[in-house]
């Protein structure tokens, strides 16, 4: 007899019962529509325990790797646990803030408990006022430290907050992971797209090295695009990184500037399509601004990717505060 | 009998016809319009589940979501024609994937249960 954990419920599984049934038995209010696992309205996520992989038909490997699954389909053979609201945020300490470009700041983080995330997932940053933001982590789950790119906006309370006031040392609150855009193990050889604008770099520098540590050979495309070549930050680095993986390519755009060497000058969707006309086959990841991030998507999917093959991180900035 | 749903491979499947769907549905400049700005994922989760539907697979479909859900579409001129639109795209979709013309037409059939509910309007006595 296996028994599912759902916060204070402890339910006792009937032979072939599902995990839908069960939870309904004792009148937790899961949405469900089909019942069949085609809608997809019973997703849940486990926190601990086996999933048998029939609970996890149709999902986003993505999804499939945090533990997602359909509770109509689940039919456990062991004990489940079935994560009930958020995580708490745990401390962590300010260890540097420095500049990367002329209004993005790095801010770096040391947890007091090492965060098991997935590289490219994002934290939620929060501050004793219960001001809070989201950011993308540019580290990698292994380094001591967590990386967040920030702009800092003429307004933005919390990124002013951290370029101006943060100092090594301060204690802050995090709360996470989250998120979805992250490289997951599939077929290797791939061909991989990244593009991201403005911080939309963090999460990426996360994955693509994520991607190259974990063995794939396909070919992978890294876009950075900024309004001027002055955004486009980390690009030695980024230079770096591909020379000593001959499947990268690092490409650099910028909206307006001078041409150069390995500077396109447009629109980064325009720049996108011509390097690569055709996606069918491949996996894109697009991360930053939402305006850039739909745009590219649409993009992206009309030219063959596939819509599940499409991984997408858009950054929705807060509001300015009323004058 | 067995559905269309089944024959077609179930759930993987479908997924992989509302890809080429929702592709023709973007690009025919008949009814591209209304659907821009909406957030494609969650677009094309409801695209599964209406060729779910019309494939005979699981659903538990409701005219009271189709009508609340295409309220705003119709007071935007969502009439018959686009309706014909989709209906078309669908078939060609099928096609495609190597379905025959009676499975199509049945297709169709059940998607043209609908219409009324897309429309917003009365169902017309049967005939």
């Amino acid at each position: 007899m296996s028994v599912l954990h759902y916060g204070d419920l402890h339910l006792t599984l009937e032979t072939g019962e599902t995990v839908l049934d069960a939870l309904l038995r004792a009148e937790v209010p899961v949405p469900n529509s089909c019942r069949s696992g085609a809608c997809q309205s019973c997703r849940l996520r486990a926190c601990a325990g086996e999933l048998p992989a029939s609970a996890q038909v149709g999902l986003r490997p993505t999804q499939r790797e945090r533990g997602y699954f359909l509770a109509c389909l689940c039919r456990p053979t062991a004990d489940l646990a079935v994560a009930v609201g958020d995580d708490p945020p745990q401390e962590a300490h300010v260890v540097a803030v420095d500049p990367l470009a002329r209004d993005i700041v790095r801010l770096r983080l040391r947890p007091e408990v090492r965060l098991d995330y997935r590289a490219g997932q994002f934290v939620t940053l929060l501050r004793d006022d219960g001001l809070a933001r989201s950011y993308s982590l540019a580290s990698l789950p292994e380094d001591e430290e967590l990386e967040l790119h920030v702009r800092v906006l003429p307004h933005g309370r919390m990124s002013r907050w951290i370029a101006e006031d943060l100092r090594p040392g301060d204690r802050v609150r995090i709360r996470g992971p989250e998120g979805e855009c992250f490289y997951s193990d599939g077929d290797p050889a791939q061909p991989l797209l990244l593009v991201g604008v403005g911080t939309g770099l963090a999460p990426l520098h996360g994955i693509v090295r994520d991607a190259l540590r974990r063995g794939h050979t396909g070919p992978i495309t890294l876009m950075h695009g900024a309004v001027t070549p002055a955004g486009l930050y980390l690009a030695d680095t980024l230079r770096d990184l591909a020379r000593s993986h001959e499947n990268l390519r690092y490409v650099r755009c910028a909206l307006h500037g001078d041409p150069a060497e390995d500077l396109h000058i447009g629109g980064i969707e325009a720049v996108a399509a011509a390097l690569l006309p055709k996606l069918a086959g491949h996996r894109v990841f697009l991360c930053g601004d939402p305006d850039r991030v739909h745009a590219l998507r649409k993009q992206c999917f009309m030219r063959g990717a596939r819509m599940n093959q499409i991984h997408a991180d858009a950054f929705v900035t807060a509001p300015p505060p009323a004058p | 009998m067995k559905s269309l749903y089944d024959e077609l491979g179930g759930a993987a499947a479908i997924e992989a016809a509302v890809d080429i769907f929702y592709r023709k549905v973007l690009s025919d400049d008949r009814i591209a319009h209304f659907f821009d700005g909406v957030d494609m994922e969650r677009q094309a989760a409801k695209q599964k589940g209406f060729l779910t539907m019309v494939t005979g697979g699981p659903n538990n479909y409701s005219g009271m979501d189709m009508r609340r859900g295409h309220a705003h579409l119709v007071a935007k001129g969502l009439d018959d024609s686009h309706v014909d639109a989709v209906i078309e795209d669908l078939g060609e979709t099928l096609r495609e994937l190597g379905v025959g013309e009676d499975q199509i037409a049945r297709v169709a059939a059940l998607a043209n249960s609908v219409r009324d509910d897309v429309l917003g309007r009365e169902p017309r006595a049967q005939v």
